[in-house]
């Protein structure tokens, strides 16, 4: 192989790669690095340390099974601080009632991009203490997206399928779930802060592996990004659940609209009861949820005096 | 009655005392048998990996009474099951090929499985216990192969064995009958759906086996029916995990970096032994020492990934298959774009198997072969 090297052009910069990271692989990191010791200072904190202070689940080679990676989550979480902190001034109510241990957190969904999760999950890593490092069961096509279904598991993203569900709670991780799904983020202008339909999975889940559920309304997503139709054929040609009509888009705003978002945690529900119920018995837990929920949506509604203030 | 005969048993212990003076090596049960008494060369050579055996735990006792099968013992890791099954039980071996280097206690039939002649090998002689190890998975081969191979060879194996019935079945399948899928949940567990022919129509007749040997479970309660999904099994055997893993530029599919097993092939061995144990029976995911992304366990394994956009891949391995320049079927890019790993909690439970290999000694091994071929 020496031999070889020495004839081909560019020897050392081939040796280079066989020892060592290839020079992108450097400068990604060099500005990954840069990016967070921005962060760090205009936020104020230490990501690193709130990184290491993240309760994580080995297997004997030191990956973790579903493939979240710390480091690539540090740069993740240096962008989601500058979010959280800057462009969209969070303000988080209640986050210590948040128990330890496996929990299920059952948010609204909103805003065509899941910026609500990040802002919950940021919340639970910069607020929360310890910081808890929550999942999200992202939907299940995602996993064919190049790129996404790279990144996603590195983020601590978990396919959405009860198995995997049930094995992270019993971990005592922490999840996060949107039991609206796709209806709830693609929802047009005229239906924000509307809850639509619940699934029931989440209940079942939490019956099964008597997790305690946290409500928590997001106030502030359905602004970013106001749709004012969903062009379904496109959606449809391109697989997407939805193909919303954003009028900033066109006017060339690609970013989200710098809403301000307010977060409220409520206290956790404990439920009882037999995870194989009747629909009907389990519709009634859900329903709890869901109407703690939309009141605390609607009363973060009464207060808040803007939509960007 | 019964207490002359307590007696009896009681009487061999100074007997039992005299025999280190024989020095003889005391857990070789073949010995008695004279064929050995000559061989005294190897025997230090594989003092070593006796001492390893404890580690093992429950292990088999040797019995005198009945023999294993094994059908298709002249793959590697027929060879290595074979290897460490004749040092506390007789072995039969079958296959095409020849087994020329093999222990001479071991007594092979170089027969092709589908003939009559394997009826008399079950007739001669007492089976206790059949190790089915014989599947054909080189996608070279043609479909009407395959399938005569896989399931015609297989089904007239399980007609003797009901015919004679051999108290044990091991079915070696694997982790490949789920299939990669975007949908799978991260760990599979016994009794999720062998969706493994649904994109890839090669692995049909494998899917199919691993049905024939459940259905065989059910219908023949007397049997105790054994059926491992081990994940890939990569060390010095020769398959497409084993194979990929050797490349000094694999191909990997851009923007996708699934977590993936590998398994050691002597834990696959350990995990027969283990499921050759009476009472053992049903299904068992086999996985290894943990799972690691796919471009860490190229990089570990010294090769550096070659990363191609999917269409791209999929057009080149097409053609490449074609020209028969590329031993992967282009469907197989799927195993590196989506997760396919089993959950082994079962085994460890019930099995008490558990992965001894480290990864790095797993990766070691593969990568000796390949400077072995360079």
């Amino acid at each position: 192989m020496a031999q070889r090297g020495s004839i081909v052009p560019f020897a050392g910069w081939r040796r280079s790669r066989l020892l060592g990271e290839s020079p992108l692989r450097q400068a990604v990191r060099s500005i990954g690095d840069r990016a967070v010791r921005f962060a760090e200072e205009v936020v104020g904190q230490d990501l690193d340390a709130r990184i290491a202070g993240i309760k994580t689940h080995p297997n004997e080679v030191g990956h973790d099974p579903f493939g979240f990676d710390p480091e690539t989550s540090r740069y993740a979480l240096a962008v989601a601080a500058l979010l959280h902190r800057r462009y969209f001034r969070t303000e988080v109510f209640g986050i210590d009632r948040v128990p330890r241990g496996r929990v299920l957190i059952v948010a609204n969904h909103s805003g065509q991009l899941p910026v609500d999760a990040v802002m919950i999950a940021s919340a639970m890593m910069l607020d929360a203490d310890p910081p808890r490092f929550p999942r999200s069961m992202v939907e299940t096509w995602t996993a064919e997206l190049p790129f996404i279904s790279t990144l996603y598991p590195r983020l601590g993203q978990v396919v959405g399928s009860p198995e995997n569900a049930r094995r992270l709670l019993r971990q005592e991780e922490s999840l996060i779930v949107f039991p609206e799904g796709a209806r709830g983020i693609s929802k047009t202008f005229d239906q924000r802060y509307q809850l639509t339909d619940f699934g029931l999975g989440f209940v079942r889940l939490a019956l099964e592996t008597n997790t305690p559920i946290v409500p928590v309304a997001v106030i502030g997503g359905e602004e970013q990004y106001p749709s004012i139709a969903d062009f379904k054929p496109l959606a449809r040609l391109l697989r997407m659940p939805a193909f919303p009509v954003m009028p900033q888009v066109f006017f060339g705003m690609l970013a989200p609209l710098p809403t301000k978002y307010r977060l409220y945690f409520g206290d956790p529900f404990q439920f009882e009861g037999d995870p194989d119920d009747d629909d009907s018995k389990i519709e009634e837990k859900v329903w709890l949820v869901k109407s703690t929920i939309q009141s605390m949506v609607n009363r973060g509604l009464r207060e808040r005096k803007g939509v960007f203030i | 009655m019964p207490n002359p005969h307590t007696n009896n048993r009681t009487k061999p212990t100074p007997r039992r005392a005299r025999e280190p003076v024989r020095e003889r090596p005391p857990a070789r049960a073949p010995v008695a048998r004279g064929v050995f008494g000559r061989s005294a060369q190897p025997q230090p050579r594989e003092q070593p990996q006796r001492q390893a055996e404890p580690t093992t735990g429950t292990r088999a006792k040797p019995s005198a009474e009945g023999a294993v099968l094994v059908t298709g013992v002249c793959g590697r890791l027929g060879r290595l099951l074979a290897r460490e099954l004749h040092r506390t039980d007789r072995v039969v071996g079958v296959d095409r090929r020849s087994f020329d280097d093999r222990p001479k206690d071991i007594l092979h039939h170089q027969i092709d499985m589908r003939r009559k002649k394997m009826k008399d090998i079950f007739r001669g002689r007492d089976i206790r216990a059949v190790v089915h190890l014989g599947i054909l998975h080189d996608p070279r081969r043609s479909d009407r192969e395959r399938h005569s191979w896989n399931i015609v060879a297989f089904q007239k194996l399980l007609d003797y064995m009901t015919q004679y019935n051999v108290p044990k079945l091991v079915v070696l399948s694997g982790a490949n009958v789920y299939g990669p899928q975007p949908n799978n949940p991260q760990f599979l567990t016994e009794d999720a759906p062998l969706l493994g022919a649904q994109q890839f129509g090669g692995m049909r007749d494998l899917v199919e086996l691993d049905m024939l040997a459940q259905s065989f479970f059910w219908r023949q309660a007397d049997t105790e029916t054994v059926i491992l999904r081990p994940c890939h099994i990569v060390g010095r055997v020769h398959n497409a995990a084993s194979n990929y893993l050797r490349l000094e530029r694999p191909v990997m599919v851009m923007g996708f970096d699934p977590m993936m097993q590998v398994v050691h092939e002597r834990d696959v061995v350990r995990a027969i032994q283990l499921a050759l144990q009476p009472g053992v029976r049903g299904i068992f995911n086999i996985r290894g020492p943990g799972e690691m992304p796919l471009s860490h366990l190229v990089r570990e394994a010294g090769g550096r990934p070659r990363i191609v956009p999917s269409p791209l891949a999929r057009v080149a391995l097409d053609q490449l298959w074609k020209l028969r320049l590329s031993s992967f079927p282009s469907e197989e890019l799927d195993h590196l774009r989506y997760v396919c790993m089993v959950d082994g909690s079962r085994a460890r439970t019930e099995l008490g198997y558990e992965p001894e290999h480290s990864i790095r000694r797993v990766l070691r091994d593969v990568r000796r072969l390949r400077y072995q071929l360079a």
